[in-house]
């Protein structure tokens, strides 16, 4: 009986069975599906890469080919792509934590009935279409656009600027979409705060803004660490947001991989650089993991008290 | 100096400016999409004309129906699927190969939609060589490759909502004499039910919006309306697209301000 | 042990609990530690014990929620230790109370006799009636959070009472109240049992509760039954330096058996002059160590030529006066000291002050000795 073992068995519970076995279908094995091809060459044909192996009278005969990887080392464009994806991530995330942080302050800072409409209002975007809100912005920074005919208008410029397809362009798209993950997981921690920290270091003689920095800003570093890799790992794998906002030589890596992929038809060499963007994630991916577990871990004890 | 608990008003200035930037192009694109040029610049008068036209726009009509078909299948099976895991990751502390299940659960949620579709679409054309199944990509494939990532984010949502159950619920209904599956089906599902409607409809959501994995698990033929928005939004600014962005923002606001209301109005009740 | 107990007992207990050993996975101490209870029908028993002394874990094992890992549970004769909780003739009144949230007052009351297949109108009368008990009657239709904590509780125990069970277990029943109800309620909650004649054992942590309620207690400590008995018994003749110290502040001083005859044991306590007389039932060898309990208000401060069983001298070093009775911290030989507490019958009596030096005594029947 469930309750009598008290959470721990020797076997896999069967409620797990289902999406375990989906799981290991269909994305634990197509990982490494990627890892072989990555290590194939391209051929032309169906499927248009070379067996990892073959096998002879003498057993099997292994076809690893490194060619993909070397390429990679070898073409600056796809180290450029990479550090350049890196770039951009970085820049974005940093821009979306300083527009992000205040408004989580504020809204954390909010009286308690307000709070959830803040909230509301800052997800709302993310349930109406990605590929909307990032069109929307071509329309506002094209030549013809919006932007551009406003300053015009207002004379501050003689000819319309080029903003779109700009690096610019890609950071502002990536901040407007991935904004409302930078603020939830601060509003969360910083609405857990404990607001009698901050008059007690108003007591001890701190001013509001050494207070700022010495209490709010270290309690809140669960939250900055979650909301930034929330936006940096997505960001760096982009596709859509370089595509339309970005020029035709926007070098990132989601792109690029979409071209070997879609255009150049050379699924090892997609393979090998969708490898090579896991490898440089998955430091990211675990830190955010942990930060996470982290937070489960101080939330318990007041769910529990909530619950109680 | 103001005392650190009253909100201060420089951070409602901060707070007005970021709505302003997250709701400003939005507002724009509404505002547009009754423009009667075609040009985002000009305000040639009100018309609905745009709208007629998607009306008639065939690949776009057919292309919204597929995308709906596979959302609601994505999130009726990720619903379940991922309650299930909810459980067992709530509900069982320790099992052999639990670290490896988390792991499978919670990468999908980070990581990049083109390693996703491109890892997706290179299994299936592996199964497809090896066995036969699925014979070429479509509307299966990519339903499949929604419901593996949206499974992950019901499990979050589930898990978090069991580890805030009180078990002392259900255990108090089995002292009254209810049996196990009783249990779970008086009291553990009806409590649990808001995080199952909410990871119902943010999977809906998510399989409606996504483009990348999309275009690559699908196939000639079963363009998602993500896909058809893509290609024709590539091609420069379209009043149709306009007017399909006002239609699907109004949906979404509609069900956002109903679903507050009923939210609103069961918090009343209880104070009440 | 209670004559009523004793003959209710002597017919053969109604739950039994042999030998329950349970070990959690994952911890090296056990939980509960071979416990063996018997306990009469219509006791009103009580497992007394801080947190983590094993006191919760046999309730959920008595409820059918834990398995022992050896031991049996007979209620009224019959094994139930295998049985689930749902077959069990057992209900009980959480510690949270565990109100099911989306049901009204009137549908929790009803759950468990749904469950049994209870005529729709034999249930609603049976609910009203269980309502009316609690004095809830008009709050049939509400909803658990539109309660106050008290009603919570009154429907909590409505809810467990409703299938006439053969025994109701409550888990710090009265734990969510503030104290003022507190104090209401058990008299209530006392009444009811009498009235009702089920059979109770309750958890608690707090000894006041536990002897204003119970017939018998158990003082568990470290998964180990220390002493059972008639609250009275356990608090006047404690069995361990635990009892002593858990139950009430008794004063433990160390001592060496000098000689023992007729119930009474010489000691000479370490670190003090002369000889002290104190109780000791069972028969004590010369040179056995012990330690002696005396309760602070069972010591007196006295003239220097009193005569008494046992006398020390001291000096006072605190006082907490808390109206009804003082309690006093006497140093005695510069480095231990005894607390003693006097009542403040009288207004205006003679109080002693801090630091004046004086004596105390108290008589050897009131001092007990606790055998190592």
């Amino acid at each position: 009986m469930k309750s009598r073992r008290k959470g721990s068995g020797p076997f896999i519970p069967w409620s797990a069975l289902a999406p375990y076995l989906w799981l290991l279908l269909f994305f634990g094995a197509p990982l490494a599906i990627v890892l072989k091809i990555s290590l194939a060459a391209p051929v032309m044909g169906q499927p248009p890469y070379t067996p990892l192996f073959e096998a002879t009278k003498d057993g099997i005969e292994w076809l690893i080919n490194w060619d993909n990887y070397l390429l990679l080392l070898d073409d600056p464009l796809y180290i450029a792509a990479l550090l350049n994806s890196l770039k951009i991530a970085g820049i974005s995330t940093l821009i979306a934590l300083l527009i992000g942080y205040p408004m989580a302050y504020a809204i954390a800072r909010a009286p308690e009935s307000r709070r959830g409409i803040l909230m509301m209002l800052v997800i709302l975007p993310f349930w109406t279409s990605f590929l909307i809100r990032v069109y929307a912005w071509m329309s506002i920074l094209s030549t013809t656009g919006l932007l551009n005919s406003f300053l015009l208008w207002l004379g501050v410029i003689d000819a319309p600027l080029e903003i779109i397809y700009t690096t610019f362009a890609i950071h502002l798209g990536i901040v407007y979409s991935y904004l409302p993950f930078m603020v939830l997981p601060l509003v969360a921690t910083l609405s857990r705060m404990d607001m009698t920290l901050l008059e007690a270091a108003a007591d001890l003689g701190a001013k509001p803004w050494q207070a700022f920095l010495r209490v709010t800003l270290p309690l809140s570093l669960p939250g900055i660490l979650a909301g930034s890799l929330l936006v940096f790992i997505p960001a760096t794998g982009e596709f859509v947001i370089p595509d339309l906002l970005g020029g035709p030589d926007a070098l990132m890596i989601g792109k690029i991989m979409w071209t070997e992929f879609f255009s150049n038809r050379d699924w090892p060499v997609a393979s090998a650089l969708t490898v090579a963007l896991l490898v440089l994630l998955v430091g990211p991916m675990i830190a955010l993991q942990s930060a996470r577990k982290r937070d489960a871990n101080a939330e318990t004890p007041q769910a529990r008290g909530e619950a109680a | 100096m103001s005392a650190p608990n009253r909100p201060i008003s420089p951070l409602y200035l901060v707070l007005a400016f970021g709505y302003a930037f997250l709701y400003a192009p939005i507002v724009l694109l509404i505002f547009y999409s009754f423009n009667e040029s075609r040009l985002v610049t000009v305000w040639a008068g009100f018309s609905t004309k745009w709208y007629g036209e998607l009306l008639r726009n065939e690949q776009i009509l057919n292309a919204a129906w597929l995308s709906l078909r596979i959302a609601f299948v994505t999130a009726c099976v990720s619903t379940v699927l991922g309650t299930l895991a909810g459980f067992a990751i709530a509900r069982y502390k320790r099992f052999p190969t639990r670290g490896a299940f988390l792991g499978l659960l919670s990468a999908p949620l980070v990581m990049p939609e083109v390693v996703l579709g491109l890892s997706l679409l290179l299994l299936f054309v592996a199964l497809d060589s090896a066995i036969g199944w699925p014979s070429g990509r479509g509307a299966t494939t990519v339903t499949i490759a929604h419901i593996t990532f949206c499974l992950a984010f019901v499990t979050v949502i589930v898990q978090a909502k069991l580890a805030s159950f009180d078990r002392s619920l259900e255990e108090a209904a089995m002292d009254l004499g209810a049996k196990p599956w009783k249990v779970f089906c008086v009291i553990t599902l009806p409590l649990i039910a808001p995080a199952l409607a909410a990871g119902w409809l943010l999977s809906f959501t998510l399989s409606l919006d996504d483009l990348v994995v999309a275009s690559f698990t699908s196939g000639p033929g079963a363009s998602t309306l993500p896909m058809v928005i893509y290609s024709s939004v590539r091609l420069g600014v379209s009043p149709q697209i306009n007017a399909l962005a006002t239609i699907m923002i109004s949906v979404v606001a509609l069900f956002v301000l109903l679903s507050g209301w009923l939210i609103f109005r069961q918090d009343k009740a209880r104070r009440g | 042990m209670s004559a009523a107990a004793a003959q209710a007992l002597s017919m053969g207990p109604f739950l039994r609990i042999e030998n329950i050993s349970k070990r959690y996975e994952g911890t090296d101490t056990p939980a509960v530690d071979d416990v063996s209870l018997d306990i009469a029908r219509g006791e009103f028993f009580s497992l007394l014990g801080a947190s983590g002394s094993g006191k919760t874990t046999l309730l959920r094992i008595l409820a059918g929620f834990e398995r022992p890992d050896s031991g049996h549970v007979f209620i009224d004769g019959r094994d139930v230790t295998d049985l689930p909780p749902y077959e069990r003739p057992v209900n009980m009144m959480f510690q949270s109370y565990a109100l099911f949230p989306h049901m009204s007052v009137a549908d929790n009351v009803a759950f468990g006799l749904k469950q049994d297949g209870m005529a729709k109108p034999e249930r609603t009368a049976r609910v009203a009636e269980l309502l009316d008990l609690v004095h809830l009657g008009n709050k049939a239709k509400r909803k658990p959070h539109q309660l106050s904590g008290g009603e919570r509780q009154r429907v909590a125990l409505a809810r467990a009472l409703a299938k006439h069970p053969k025994l109701l277990l409550l888990d710090e029943p009265l734990g969510a109240l503030d104290r003022k109800l507190r104090e209401s309620t058990q008299f209530e909650l006392k009444a009811l049992q009498a009235r009702l004649g089920i059979t109770f054992v309750m958890v608690t942590h707090d000894q006041d509760e536990a002897m204003t309620l119970s017939s018998r207690l158990a003082v568990m400590d470290q998964g180990r039954v220390q002493q059972v008995g008639p609250p009275n018994e356990v608090y006047e003749t404690p069995a361990t330096r635990h009892v002593a110290e858990f139950l009430g502040a008794a004063n433990l001083l160390d001592a060496t058996v000098t000689d023992w005859g007729n119930g009474m044991a010489t000691l000479a306590c370490d670190g003090f002059p002369g000889s002290f007389k104190a109780t000791a039932p069972a028969a004590l060898a010369p040179a056995a160590r012990v330690a002696v309990a005396i309760r602070p208000e069972k010591i007196r401060l006295c003239e220097a030529g009193a005569a008494a069983d046992n006398k020390l001298q001291g000096t006072v070093k605190d006082i907490a006066y808390i109206g009804d009775v003082s309690t006093y911290s006497i140093l005695l030989d510069g480095q231990r000291s005894l607390r003693v507490q006097s009542t403040n019958a009288k207004r205006g009596s003679l109080m002693p002050t801090e630091g004046a030096a004086l004596w105390l005594s108290w008589d050897a029947a009131d001092a007990v000795v606790i055998a190592e």
